[in-house]
């Protein structure tokens, strides 16, 4: 990989390629037209193993416009593009899952609403 | 970044300076965490919307409102937007004016014809009664896939601006590093519209 200044006075480390975004493109329409296939035509057996599958494509295919679209390496402005990156999806991972554990307990343990309706309702 | 003198003895005051510690220009850096910021946005209506996405409020769910084939479309449309403005960086990278300009159109096309299915699509969803206020459920959508065509809309006057400024500028410097700051917008979004078609919409018509 050339390094090497551009007009900008900063580096151009965009290294695009009509190839670069061509493979991008195809991988992209692969990891789009699977996923919609298995849901549309109801192929695999049961909603959670359709849904597993289909997040597997998805963190691919973002993977894949990360690399092919975006140019993402470790070595663009030195690594600190990659380390906000991944620090944003250490941050992203933990509010996630961390919602949705803690809000899946509250559903599960708490009194549902109507329940609770009839009480204020009781005499 | 150091930069230590030193006294030599048969010389004037010399500097050294390796440079080496942080790119010359940090605008595309700061692009880039403005972006990681705006990921974290999405990520919380996302978290939203795994929470309330299935609270129906007795009104009508994902598989009752989804139109997959529309989706499809805007999803296609969107991945195609996002090779055409990769081809307007390559014709920027070989300094041809009119090819940047030209892809940069095709780009707009396609976002404006995103915008009008997704435009189509809301306005037949409030139409049919399933608006924001229907349900818990229907408002997280409406929010999260919202964001995301605000951003496309402001991408769509971002792009327009920027094709002024290159037809009556050129492929000056400013414009280029304009140019790369708004292809990286226009990558994210479609990033950002895999999670909203994989989660809001596959799985939310899933039974």
């Amino acid at each position: 990989m050339s390094e090497h200044l551009d007009a900008a006075g900063g580096h151009s480390d965009y290294h695009a390629s009509v190839k670069g975004y061509l493979i991008g493109f195809f991988l992209s329409a692969v990891l789009t037209a699977i996923p919609f296939w298995l849901v549309m035509g109801k192929v695999l057996p049961t909603s959670g193993i359709t849904s597993l599958v289909v997040l597997g494509f998805a963190t691919v295919q973002i993977v894949v416009h990360m690399i092919y679209f975006l140019h993402m390496n470790t070595r663009v402005e030195g690594g600190w593009s990659m380390l906000a990156l991944l620090f944003t999806a250490v941050l992203v991972l933990i509010m996630l899952a961390g919602s949705i554990w803690v809000m899946y307990n509250l559903n599960t343990n708490m009194m549902p609403v109507h329940d609770m309706m009839d009480m204020r309702n009781r005499p | 970044m150091q930069i230590s003198p030193t006294l030599a003895a048969d010389g004037p005051v010399r500097f050294y300076d390796d440079g080496d510690h942080h790119p010359q220009q940090g605008t595309l850096l700061g692009f880039w965490i403005y972006l990681m910021s705006d990921c974290l946005i999405f990520a919380v209506l996302f978290a939203v919307y795994a929470v309330l996405g299935r609270s129906y409020a007795a009104g009508p769910s994902g598989a009752d409102l989804f139109n997959l084939p529309l989706v499809a479309a805007n999803t296609a449309l969107l991945l195609f937007s996002s090779v055409t403005y990769g081809l307007a960086m390559i014709g920027m990278q070989h300094g041809h004016k009119k090819a940047v300009l030209g892809w940069l159109a095709a780009t707009g096309v396609l976002g404006a014809a995103f915008l009008g299915l997704e435009v189509f699509e809301f306005y037949h969803l409030i139409a049919e009664g399933a608006g924001p206020q229907r349900s818990a459920f229907l408002s997280s959508f409406f929010t999260l896939v919202g964001t995301h065509g605000l951003h496309v809309t402001f991408g769509m006057i971002w792009l327009v601006t920027l094709m002024v400024q290159v037809n009556k500028l050129g492929l000056t410097t400013e414009n280029r590093r304009r140019l790369m700051c708004l292809s990286m917008f226009w990558h994210f979004l479609d990033v950002i519209w895999i999670g909203v078609f994989t989660f809001v919409y596959l799985m939310g018509v899933l039974p």
